[in-house]
């Protein structure tokens, strides 16, 4: 057996392992937890999320974060999923922007955005990607995003397109999704964020984006950042047409 | 109070198929930190699961089950049956949720 | 750990620069906009010092993707390859070979130079991440060619060893955008973890030549 096709065999026993977890994604804690956050009055405000708008209008989750990044008129730039539910958490509840920027990773304010990620990717969940670029700010997002992925930098000379810009390649025994196809991308795009199975941890889009510049040897991407937003922009146009899974699973 | 499980709980023929997923750090104790130090234990000792006011589920969690756990047993039970799952952990905290059986 | 947000004018300033004064070399017009995204959104994270988004000419020419329909893209490529090999220092002892099983575990160490390793981490080749080397192994990455037989296929001249050293130190020598990091340019691994790097595929006793 060569080891390319026992690569392949693992790679599928990995993927029935996942059909048979899929019935109950741990996740879904995540999801529960997040759906109680949403509706529970909150900061200095003492207010609920329920009347934020990720771009459908004032509270509606039905497909939204599926049509995410987008450009908003009220805060005049293109928003991410995390970049809105920052700016909701401001207005509506009054919690400073800088407090969930600096809350240490998956604890304390950003534990509880993990959670609310969680339930707002489920509301899109088998809903096909549809992310404009007719703004002129969101072709711009999507351009900017590009060159972003395409940037190499740091002490190896890795940009994103160093793993993620042909098919069929793996670094050690993992896939790696070629994100400048469509069908890549959907590949990528759609099962983040997703519970991982190997640390019990539910990563966000930024955790999972933050964790590649991790490896990378970049420095590190602020939280809610404009590379992190036009980066999601570049992929998410690239997966239109193809299906949100989230919250995804992962070994 | 502990963070909300998810039950789900489906009879066919007789047989009730339940499903539970406990959200808890469940810390064996034998890991160790960034610096060295010991993460202490804190993990959920008992499960106890009621249908219809009667156990039908007893179980002692240790150091070896992993985080947020997952539960899968069969009782002979109905539709419409309602559930009662708690579990207690080391520090004490509990968590209690209801499900009925569809 | 706690997350700071440290923006002060003064880096921004010094990285806008350090940008600037490299798009001299830029074929297109430099992108203000981008480069202005690029120094806002990084930041300082333990060993990761924010310097590390600046670019080097290299890297600055292999970040465009549309770069090789340039009717100069030929000539950069071979200007950017002297560069590299320019400065490529030979082993201080004259030694290239050796200890094929230390080798070995630096090829298998993928560690080192991110924010979550610190000064004393031993940094790794992490070679197997993205070659097949010994063939026992099959966890392996199929990112660059297997190094399988490396010594057995091409001989143990005296070329074969001056070659295989320069393109470890810095495989940009030999070819412009690789996606191999330089690992002797950038100060990855060091003398004699490069060293015993050689022996594992150069040693004609080692496993990965037998």
């Amino acid at each position: 057996m060569t080891p390319f096709s026992f690569a392949q065999t693992t790679a599928d026993e990995i993927a029935k392992y996942r059909a048979m977890l899929a019935d109950d994604n741990p996740a879904e804690l995540y999801e529960a937890a997040g759906e109680e956050l949403w509706k529970k009055p909150s900061g200095p405000k003492k207010s609920t999320l329920e009347r934020c708008n990720l771009g459908l209008g004032p509270g509606v989750l039905n497909g939204a974060a599926a049509q995410l990044p987008r450009y908003f008129s009220d805060t005049k730039k293109v928003q991410d999923l995390e970049s809105r539910l920052m700016t909701c958490m401001y207005v509506l509840q009054g919690v400073p922007e800088k407090e969930i920027v600096n809350a240490p990773m998956q604890e304390g304010l950003k534990k509880d955005m993990d959670a609310i990620v969680a339930y707002v990717v489920a509301q899109s969940k088998g809903m096909p990607i549809h992310v404009s670029t007719k703004h002129p700010k969101e072709m711009e997002a999507y351009d900017l995003g590009k060159k972003a992925f395409f940037y190499r930098a740091g002490p190896m000379d890795f940009a994103c397109a160093t793993c993620h810009s042909a098919d069929d390649k793996r670094i050690r025994l993992q896939d790696l999704p070629n994100l400048t196809t469509p069908a890549g991308a959907a590949a990528g795009w759609g099962t983040w964020p997703a519970y991982r199975v190997s640390s019990g941890q539910f990563w966000t889009m930024a955790m999972r984006l933050t964790d590649c510049y991790r490896q990378q040897r970049f420095p590190f991407p602020i939280y809610g950042s404009e590379v992190l937003t036009a980066l999601s922009m570049y992929m998410a146009v690239n997966a239109n047409g193809g299906t949100m899974e989230t919250p995804g699973l992962k070994r | 109070m502990g963070d909300p499980m998810r039950i789900r709980a489906a009879e066919n023929n007789g047989v009730v198929d339940v499903k539970i997923l406990m959200k808890h750090d469940m810390e064996s104790g034998q890991r160790k930190d960034a610096s060295g130090k010991l993460i202490p234990a804190w993990f959920i000792t008992m499960v106890n699961v009621k249908a219809q006011g009667k156990d039908v589920f007893n179980a002692e969690f240790g150091s070896a089950v992993s985080k947020d756990p997952f539960l899968n047993f069969k009782y002979k039970g109905s539709k419409g049956d309602k559930l009662l799952v708690s579990w207690i952990d080391l520090r004490g905290d509990k968590r209690t949720d209801e499900a009925t059986v569809s | 750990m706690k997350n700071k947000v440290t923006h002060s004018l003064a880096p921004l300033l010094f990285f806008y620069s350090l940008i600037f004064s490299q798009c001299a070399y830029a074929q297109g017009k430099p992108d203000t906009q981008f480069q202005k995204m690029i120094a806002n959104s990084f930041r300082t994270e333990g060993i990761a010092n924010i310097d590390r988004i600046a670019q080097d000419e290299t890297q600055r020419f292999c970040s465009n993707p549309q770069a090789s329909h340039d009717a100069q893209y030929q000539k950069r490529v071979e200007e950017i390859q002297q560069l590299n090999m320019a400065n490529i220092p030979a082993p201080k002892d004259g030694r290239y070979i050796g200890d094929w099983q230390k080798g070995e575990v630096i090829a298998q160490s993928g560690r080192g130079s991110t924010w979550t390793d610190n000064q004393q981490t031993v940094n790794g080749g992490g070679c197997y991440n993205c070659h097949q080397i010994d063939q026992k192994e099959i966890a392996y990455g199929n990112l660059g060619p297997s190094l399988w037989n490396y010594g057995k296929l091409r001989g143990y001249s005296q070329e074969i060893v001056i070659y295989t050293w320069k393109k470890i130190f810095n495989p940009k020598a030999f070819n412009a955008c690789s996606a191999m990091p330089r690992f002797g340019h950038f100060k990855l691994l060091t003398q004699e973890q490069l060293q015993d790097l050689m022996a594992l595929l150069l040693d004609p006793r080692s496993p990965v030549n037998q």
